[in-house]
């Protein structure tokens, strides 16, 4: 699985999130990273990273405007090897507390809640307990970017948690699909080797 | 729970470190990929890169020294020095930034703060504050490096920085910095209880134990740098001592 096109991977680029540190930690990796903004690019990729940061409207205002809704959404259902990270789950529920009214991707059930924190934003690291089938998450530390969640793990997937003042979703999968609220691509060797897990499991 | 952050900082000019490393020829070579690197083996937690761009060149060097520290780097980079607008920061966010640090051109301009938040999310904005000890007691901010003394209370400061969308503080004691005297305590209280968003102490440490007593004084994280330059402690001695004195740290 060493040849030229098994070793691309597809990172979404709307222009409003940051994908210089995901493009560097996959480069790291020695993976060939390069960025798509287009439904037939989102479709064709083998591997797909999500990124996220910013407000949940604005990104998913650009997702309509690019038309990756409905491609994303069909991926994922159809589930192919795609990488979610920090608000990039939060897209996939429903709604999100931080701008209500405005609809998610909507492929997991269950709303984005304020993180149940004393501070907010988290930044920085927190301890991660693995699900009991999770394939891609080990206990360790994960870094931490946000002041939302999910509190609920969604039906059909195996969730992984950290805590603050209570839990929350540290991250879920199914089959090739993970979605991290953490930065695993900030979270030194422990989120390099959750990388290459899912790298090594997502193989054509 | 979320761990205490342990920052050490690359101050740098033009692209190149100017407190380096203090052992033998290294000074010269002055790499702020190498040192960051370092730290990150030593189980630093983040790394702020000050870069103050001193001649035109310097925009084109910082360029150069945050994409190698990008590449070097699998934990945050917070780099600030300059950043004056949108396009500035979305200039180091692109070299590879995880955030970007405002400081004097958020005083003369408070709706950057504003500015910046909507664009990039508030997690990617730290708000850097110098504050001074004022003769009559309490603490004004300074900018311009120190020189230029503001109206400012520092508290007041730090939460409009919060209402406006900064999503940290980094607050140095512009008496204590480069002294080595330990963090100024009354100051981080001061500023800790007014606010909501994480808060890094800055200025004075010589030592664990200053870091232990910020941390106590109720700093989300601390920033040193010539402890860690000098080569006197390694980041993961310090965490031990931390851990051993009941702060969660990451190990």
């Amino acid at each position: 699985m060493t040849n030229g096109s098994d070793n691309l991977v597809a990172v979404v680029a709307t222009g409003v999130a940051n994908v210089a540190s995901v493009m560097a930690a996959l480069r790291r990796l020695g993976r060939e990273p390069y960025p798509v903004s287009s439904a037939s690019e989102v479709m064709a990729a083998q591997r797909l990273v999500l990124p996220g940061v910013g407000a949940f409207a604005a990104a998913m205002q650009r997702l309509m405007e690019l038309g990756l809704v409905e491609p994303l959404r069909e991926r994922i259902a159809a589930e192919r090897p795609t990488l979610a990270i920090c608000l990039g789950l939060q897209l996939l529920a429903g709604g999100s507390d931080e701008n209500p009214g405005v609809r998610g991707l909507d492929i997991v059930d269950g709303q984005v809640v304020p993180l149940p924190a004393r501070r907010r934003p988290q930044l920085g690291w927190n301890r991660v307990a693995p699900g009991a089938e999770s394939r891609y998450i080990k206990e360790g530390y994960a870094y931490y970017a946000n002041s939302f969640c999910l509190t609920a793990a969604p039906a059909g997937w195996v969730a992984s948690w950290s805590h603050c003042d209570d839990r929350f979703v540290a991250a879920i999968e199914r089959g090739p699909v993970l979605a991290c609220q953490f930065h695993p691509e900030l979270s030194g060797a422990w989120g390099r080797e959750c990388l290459a897990r899912w790298w090594e499991a997502t193989g054509c | 729970m979320l761990t205490t952050r342990i920052i050490p900082c690359l101050d740098c000019r033009d692209g190149r470190v100017v407190k380096g490393i203090q052992f033998g020829n290294l000074r010269d070579v002055g790499s702020p990929a190498e040192q960051a690197a370092l730290y990150e083996s030593q189980g630093a937690d983040e790394i702020v890169l000050l870069d103050v761009i001193a001649t035109v060149a310097g925009q084109a060097a910082q360029a150069e020294t945050i994409r190698a520290v990008r590449q070097a780097l699998s934990i945050p980079l917070t780099v600030g020095g300059g950043v004056r607008s949108i396009a500035d920061a979305r200039r180091l966010l692109d070299c590879g930034a995880d955030k970007v640090s405002v400081n004097t051109a958020a005083v003369q301009n408070p709706d950057l703060i504003d500015q910046l938040a909507d664009q990039f999310g508030r997690q990617c904005i730290v708000l850097a504050v110098d504050a001074a000890a004022c003769t009559g007691g309490g603490w004004h901010v300074v900018t311009h490096s120190g020189r230029q003394p503001t109206t400012w209370e520092v508290a007041d400061w730090c939460q409009v920085g919060e209402q406006r969308g900064a999503g940290e503080i980094l607050l140095t004691s512009w008496d204590r910095d480069g002294t080595r005297s330990g963090y100024c305590l009354d100051l981080l209280r001061h500023v800790r209880n007014g606010l909501a968003i994480p808060l890094i102490a800055s200025g004075g440490a010589n030592g664990p134990e200053h870091l232990w007593e910020a941390i106590e004084a109720g700093a989300d994280a601390v920033l040193a740098a010539s402890i860690f330059h000098s080569g006197d402690f390694r980041v993961d001695e310090v965490k031990r001592f931390l851990s051993a004195r009941g702060v969660e740290v990451r190990r």
